[in-house]
């Protein structure tokens, strides 16, 4: 019950892009089509729960034991960026079709500051590996979320009637905010 | 001293680690890539352009490893770049690719038309363009704010004193930029062998366009009827050229009343046309 609380609560009560504005750049670089942010999602979603465990693993194994609490930041980005690299290559392997549309977003996600936040908010919160997790997949599941729901207003925008000056970057920010405005709703639901 | 030595072996130790792993995953994921994209990018301009249809000059050459697209598919690059590429891929090399040059359709500077009304904003023909058609009296032609000759990768255009922008045919590579950055679209691009124009792409009655400007189409039709290949044809209040029939003999550039005809000097007329 605890665990799902807590997912449930990472997903929408605190979705990670639309109420703590995280990771916004992919957020609105990958949300044209719904099929690439649906890899997009999945990529980040693959990364978080990893640099989740990493994160976990390091700080508990390394970083608390030998003192050295002050390199959070750095080691957690050392293993967030050779994930990356893995995701990266594991794609350019089986699915070059997704890997090419991704296109700069896939080694982007090394600089996701929704990854960092993940793993520094996890080990700040002191959760424990299970919760961890949880908190990890939770975030890759708003992430993906977002993007989706995202992907499908802006897939509709390209055949609305959108005045001159609003289209293109206009009118998908205006979107992203009004999509934020909606999530704020959950706020305080648990 | 202890303690910096402790953080520099742990994050060293970390760092080494990820990398083996690294290491053994690029050794288990690699991907097969053809040695011959890589030459042929080499042998590419490498501007990216886009002239050739594709992304890039990278997608280009995938593309012609692949077989997807003819050797000779960088019309900028021209027999050099088409015959290099050949010898990699180990095929006759191609006809040079058609070169296809920009052309500039109005005539009408700071001499021959009107302004109506003072400009005082950014210097970039997309946004006078938005703020009520530009300062113009013509709302068709050059706006003058020389922002195919920003946009152009190859320094093969400037503006005039007139106000209007000359390409410089030599350096023109035909990749489309300024076409693309033209909000009036008065800019096409056009085989190079072809020396007459119509710069005019107003399709205002000729009774307006008198009004505004004194080098614009006025729609008389007697280039249509000069032209002994029907190559030009009068629609929307607008003469314009069919290339494909064109053969440059010049004859309408001689009846055209007010001038909008204009012929390039050094293309000769193409004779070979004539029997089909």
């Amino acid at each position: 019950m605890e665990y799902l609380l807590l997912f449930i609560g990472t997903v929408i009560v605190n979705n990670f892009v639309l109420v703590q504005f995280l990771g916004i750049c992919p957020f609105l670089g990958v949300s044209k089509q719904v099929s690439t942010s649906v890899g997009m999602g999945i990529a980040t979603t693959f990364v978080m729960v990893m640099a989740a465990l990493a994160s976990w693993l390091i700080e508990h194994f390394i970083l608390v034991p030998l003192d050295l609490v002050y390199l959070r930041t750095l080691s957690f980005i050392l293993v967030i960026a050779a994930l990356v690299q893995l995701v990266e290559m594991f794609l350019h392997k089986s699915i070059p079709g997704l890997y090419r549309a991704m296109g700069i977003f896939l080694p982007l996600i090394t600089t996701n500051c929704a990854v960092l936040g993940l793993s520094l908010n996890a080990v700040l919160r002191s959760y424990n590996l299970g919760e961890s997790l949880v908190y990890g997949f939770g975030a890759g599941v708003g992430f993906t979320l977002a993007l989706i729901l995202m992907a499908g207003i802006r897939e509709e925008l390209e055949f609305a009637d959108i005045p001159k000056p609003l289209k293109g970057a206009a009118i998908a920010l205006i979107t992203a905010g009004l999509l934020s405005l909606a999530f704020s709703g959950f706020a305080g639901m648990i | 001293m202890y303690n910096s030595l402790v953080a520099l072996a742990s994050m060293g130790g970390l760092g080494i680690v990820l990398s083996v792993g690294l290491v053994i995953a690029a050794k288990k994921f690699a991907v097969q890539v053809d040695e011959r994209i890589e030459e042929i990018e080499i042998a590419l301009p490498g501007v990216n352009c886009g002239a050739c249809g594709f992304a890039g000059c990278r997608s280009l050459a995938e593309a012609i490893a692949e077989g997807k697209a003819p050797v000779n598919g960088c019309p900028v690059g021209g027999i050099d770049v088409a015959s290099k590429i050949a010898e990699i891929m180990g095929t006759a090399s191609g006809n040079a690719p058609e070169r296809k040059v920009a052309q500039v359709l109005c005539k009408g500077g700071c001499a021959e038309a009107t302004q109506r009304a003072e400009y005082d904003g950014p210097n970039d023909c997309r946004i006078m363009n938005i703020i009520q058609g530009g300062d113009k009296g013509c709302t068709y032609g050059c706006l003058g704010g020389g922002t195919c000759v920003e946009v152009c990768p190859f320094n093969a255009m400037y503006m005039n004193e007139n106000g209007l922008p000359v390409v410089i045919e030599e350096k023109c590579t035909g990749c489309g930029k300024c076409v693309e950055a033209c909000p009036r679209d008065i800019i096409i691009l056009v085989g190079e062998e072809y020396g007459v124009h119509i710069r005019c792409r107003s399709f205002a009655p000729g009774k307006e366009v008198r009004q505004v400007c004194k080098v614009g189409c006025i729609a008389c039709r007697r280039c249509e009827k000069e032209c002994p290949y029907d190559a030009i044809t009068v629609t929307n209040n607008l003469a314009q050229i069919d290339y494909d029939k064109c053969t440059v003999c010049r004859k309408c550039v001689a009846v055209c009343p007010v001038h909008t005809i204009e012929e390039q000097e050094g293309k000769p007329e193409i004779k070979a046309k004539k029997a089909g």
